[in-house]
């Protein structure tokens, strides 16, 4: 070789991103950037009540405005047999209401003009006749036995119940609670929030009327999945149906279920001959589509006088909506929430969940969390505070003693899991040192003196992501495991088409990198697709954090599959045999004679165009992933707040975040995400919440009411990491998008908490806003 | 209505509903979709573009509010096929993850460094306060208008 070989910028490389050139020119292309000629736009009528008999609709002045060319309804709909569509849980969803609306904002008519303008002015000429019936707006009031019916169109629904759900063991467990030294509580409401990605959802449906291919641009992190429901929904063949899922502006979960908006404007293109677009406004986002969180909980921890945890009993009411959509694993009705036991080894547990259809929108999302780990999480996290301060010992003290021990893995938890690796005390260590903990605690003594309210707060959560092993991981039957296709070109540049689907996570780089690491091919060299199912593997796409564990581990696999394939070719180029091949950062040489050697470029041009008798010509292959289990990153937060005691508003003066992701393939990537993550943590232990009142009507459908953090409010975030790769991924990583989400809400109120105890504070839901803190500072002081 | 518009230093004469706000005449007249809508309510701040060098909110104003006016959008700052510093600035420091409230932030922070060339953190953080980003958690935002301030004193005084 002539010259040094330049360093390959494969895993470990904060690589600069390949996506952001078109993002930063204002050349991305979103959804509503799509025009097709001839497009059409849709508007959607919603309901005002959250609960009401329809008697009639009147369509005629609406479809008399001009620029109307339809006005659909349920009933069109119900004669194409799409008035109904199913869910990701096994339930059906309204399209457009025929008997009655179940929740402020459901889709009631849709109007279809040559302007949007005029979609929208159309939608205010159509009469709906309503008789209101009462509402249903939480569960307790849905399990009531006078509680009306929601669910009326279900024969055999006669109440407002939707499952029931347990896990772990509930013996042991009783049995644990009878024997402990000393039992804490937490009763506490994780209110509904909202994604709220800053673009909205949408989608262009074109139908080639000649033809019968459906081409649709949707906002959507599951394409493939997407894709099939399509087609089991309005009966279309599959390969016919070709979702393409343009750059997105967020999803955080938002963008993974089928909103009635997508089916009413393909069948409208259907019916019309037309591309029609729908655009939802930031309203309807906010009043229609997948919410998150709405889990009323009650946890116990029993201990024993010395602190050693012994048992966790939680017991949990989901408020489901009108229609059970989460979009979740079949098998387990509340995600992955038995992952309640955290980072603790905890000899017994045991959890129950009951689900109630309200008068609320539906679609229980993940939002920015791995199936319901966030509210489980946050749960565990407070209840081991509440223990400490019980038993009179530091909160890191009493973690420290219970945490699952670095050599116990891998663990099996009483809930089912298998932990893969951990070493949850030197991520709470670094967590501390960063933080400078026990100095704060003597501050805090002193600013108690002065009547300063400060409070530490400490979060260590333990995250499962990566779902999942085909045995239990389905969504409507359809396994979650995920591919990866790689062809490198006679050039040596490759292409790698993934079934995940970014969103901001910066897969068009990171999975660059994996092909970097493996087949030594530079990162710029390889151009990555993803969203378009024609021209993808099928893969249930990007969402959980599940992209690296699955989609990064079949790109790896495709890629070492390749490299095989290219020993060979280097074999015959060099006339040796395949054994005496070695490949190191792009180079396949001859074993203890380095110089002799083929670049994995050569390597390629040979694919083309001198490959041995025999061998199937080109480079190129795939990799379907089915994992062996999940992932389970982990970390520690502290976070040191002050509170101001005669407002109750509280600002955090630390935020540090200690995470462990398994090995990081491009640490800038990485600790983006959990910026992100934190902020998002934030915002939902500080100000978001989707509220409702008596009559079901949603209270903040828009941003100037659902409060989200601008880089004013934001903390600053102060970051550090530990290294336990998981044992079973090609790569060793785990997954990192959703981890600052899942734990950081915890530490946030942790600390809030910790600041107002010795006046007897010991619970407030979230959000924390200014006037809860100010209410609960009051509330004791008094019953003081 | 007749309204003639300078955009990115060109001028565009159209005739126009009055209703039709400013934000729609860029992207669906003028086909410059750089510029996004975020809220419809003034909060989030997508849609921002300089007015005569001002930050304001596309989707709050008429097209014929910008009659006579200079408009800048995304597509505007890349001068003599150059990125304009707080572009580079927001690759540089991953600024960015989802891209879509980019423009309206570098805009933003574009016109703050016309104001002050070095913001602190604090300031960075007021003047985009009327932003919103669900993906960064803002650090590196802050970091790149910071940034892209250096390189601009730098280069100013070459």
């Amino acid at each position: 070789m002539a010259t040094e070989a330049e360093e390959i910028r494969g895993i470990g490389h904060s690589v600069k991103r390949k996506e952001d050139d078109r993002f930063i020119q204002g050349r991305g292309t979103y959804i509503d950037d799509v025009k097709l000629p001839g497009m059409l736009h849709m508007a959607i009528l919603r309901s005002p009540y959250a609960h009401a008999t329809i008697n009639g609709i009147d369509t005629s002045k609406a479809a008399e405005l001009p620029g109307v060319i339809a006005v659909v309804t349920g009933e069109l709909m119900a004669q194409h047999n799409l008035a109904w569509m199913p869910t990701l849980s096994y339930d059906t969803q309204a399209v457009l209401a025929t008997d009655k609306v179940r929740f402020q904002g459901q889709e009631v008519a849709a109007v279809v003009a040559t302007d949007p303008y005029v979609a929208k002015d159309a939608l205010e000429l159509i009469e709906v006749d309503y008789d209101p019936l009462p509402a249903v707006v939480s569960p307790q009031q849905a399990a009531g036995s006078d509680a009306p019916v929601i669910r009326t169109d279900k024969e055999d629904q006669k109440d407002n119940h939707i499952y029931s759900w347990e896990s772990g063991d509930k013996d042991a467990t009783d049995q644990a609670f009878t024997e402990a030294d000393v039992v804490v509580s937490l009763d506490t409401f994780y209110p509904r929030s909202h994604p709220a990605p800053v673009e909205t959802c949408g989608c262009v449906a074109d139908i080639d009327p000649a033809t019968g291919q459906a081409t649709i641009y949707m906002t959507t992190q599951a394409p493939h999945l997407i894709r099939t429901v399509f087609a089991l929904v309005a009966g279309l063949p599959e390969e016919n149906i070709r979702i393409i899922s343009p750059d997105l502006g967020g999803g955080f979960g938002n963008k993974v279920p089928v909103y009635p908006g997508y089916v009413v404007a393909t069948a409208a293109s259907l019916l019309l001959g037309k591309p029609v677009k729908w655009i939802e406004e930031r309203y309807e986002n906010l009043i229609s589509t997948g919410f998150a969180r709405d889990f009323h909980m009650h946890g116990e921890m029993a201990l024993s006088k010395d602190g050693a945890m012994k048992g966790l009993r939680v017991s949990l009411l989901a408020d489901e909506g009108a229609f059970h959509s989460d979009a979740q694993p079949s098998k387990f009705k509340v995600g992955l929430f038995h992952i309640v036991t955290g980072s603790y080894d905890l000899p017994a547990a045991h959890l129950s969940a009951d689900g109630y259809y309200t008068n609320k929108a539906p679609g229980g999302v993940a939002y920015r969390c791995s199936f319901r780990v966030t509210e489980a999480s946050y749960m565990i996290e407070r209840l081991v505070q509440n223990a400490a301060y019980e038993l009179g010992v530091d909160p890191a003290e009493l973690r420290r003693k219970n945490f699952i021990p670095k050599e116990s893995f891998p663990y099996r938890s009483v809930t089912g899991f298998e932990y893969d690796s951990g070493d949850y005390h030197a991520a709470m260590d670094l967590a501390l040192e960063k933080v400078g903990y026990d100095d704060l605690r003597k501050e805090q003594a002193e600013a108690r003196k002065e009547g300063r309210l400060l409070g530490i707060g400490l979060a260590s959560f333990t995250e499962v992501v990566g779902a999942g092993p085909h045995h239990d991981y389905d969504i409507l039957g359809i396994k979650m495991n995920d591919g990866a296709e790689l062809r490198v070109h006679p050039t040596g540049k490759a292409i790698l088409k993934i079934s995940s689907k970014t969103q901001g996570q910066g897969h068009e780089t990171t999975f660059a990198q994996i092909v970097a690491e493996e087949l030594g091919i530079q990162p710029e060299d390889v151009k990555v697709q993803h969203g378009d199912t024609d021209n993808t593997p099928y893969g249930l796409g990007t969402y959980a954090s599940r992209s690296t564990p699955t989609v990064g581990a079949a790109t790896a696999m495709v890629s070492r599959k390749l490299r095989e394939k290219g020993r060979k070719l280097a074999a015959h180029l060099l006339e040796v045999s395949e054994e005496d091949i070695e490949f190191e950062k792009g180079k396949f040489f001859v074993k203890g004679a380095p110089d002799k050697a083929k670049t994995i470029q050569e390597v390629a041009f040979a694919a083309y165009t001198d490959f041995p008798d025999g061998m199937e010509p080109g480079l190129e292959d795939r990799a379907y992933y089915d994992p062996p289990n999940l992932t389970f990153p982990f970390g520690t937060y502290a976070v040191v707040v002050e509170v101001d005691e005669d407002t109750g508003s509280w600002k955090v003066d630390r935020m540090v975040a200690v995470d462990d992701c398994g090995v990081r393939i491009n640490p800038m990537i990485v600790e983006g995400q959990i910026h992100g993550g934190l902020a998002e943590g934030y915002a939902m232990a500080a100000m978001e919440q989707i509220t409702f009142d008596e009559e079901g009507n949603c209270i903040g459908a828009n941003f100037t009411d659902y409060l989200i953090p601008t880089a004013w409010e934001t903390p600053k975030f102060e970051l550090g990491e530990t290294v336990t790769p998981s044992p079973h991924h090609p790569i060793g990583a785990k997954g990192v998008g959703e981890s600052a989400t899942v734990g950081s809400p915890a530490a946030y109120v942790n600390a809030v908490i910790d600041a107002l105890w010795h006046l007897g504070v010991r619970n407030i839901d979230m959000p924390l806003t200014s006037a809860k803190v100010w209410e609960a500072i009051q509330e004791a002081k008094t019953s003081a | 209505m007749n309204v003639t518009i300078t955009v990115n230093g060109a001028e565009h004469a159209a005739d126009v509903e009055p209703r039709l706000l400013l934000v729609h005449f860029l992207r669906e007249v003028l086909s410059l979709t750089g510029t996004h809508v975020g809220c419809d309510t003034t909060s989030c701040g997508a849609c921002t573009v300089l007015l005569d060098g001002t930050p304001v909110k596309s989707c709050t104003m008429f097209a014929v509010q910008g009659d006579g006016r200079e408009v800048t959008t995304v597509e505007g700052l890349k001068q003599d096929g150059q990125l304009h510093p707080i572009q580079a600035a927001f690759k540089e420091e991953h600024g960015l993850q989802c891209g879509f409230c980019t423009p309206g932030m570098m805009l933003t922070g574009a016109a703050l460094l016309k104001e002050n060339a070095s913001p602190s953190d604090e300031e960075v953080r007021w003047a985009i306060s009327g932003n919103i980003c669900r993906c960064t958690g803002y650090m590196n935002i802050v970091k790149a208008i910071q940034t892209a301030g250096q390189e601009m004193a730098a280069s100013t005084t070459e």
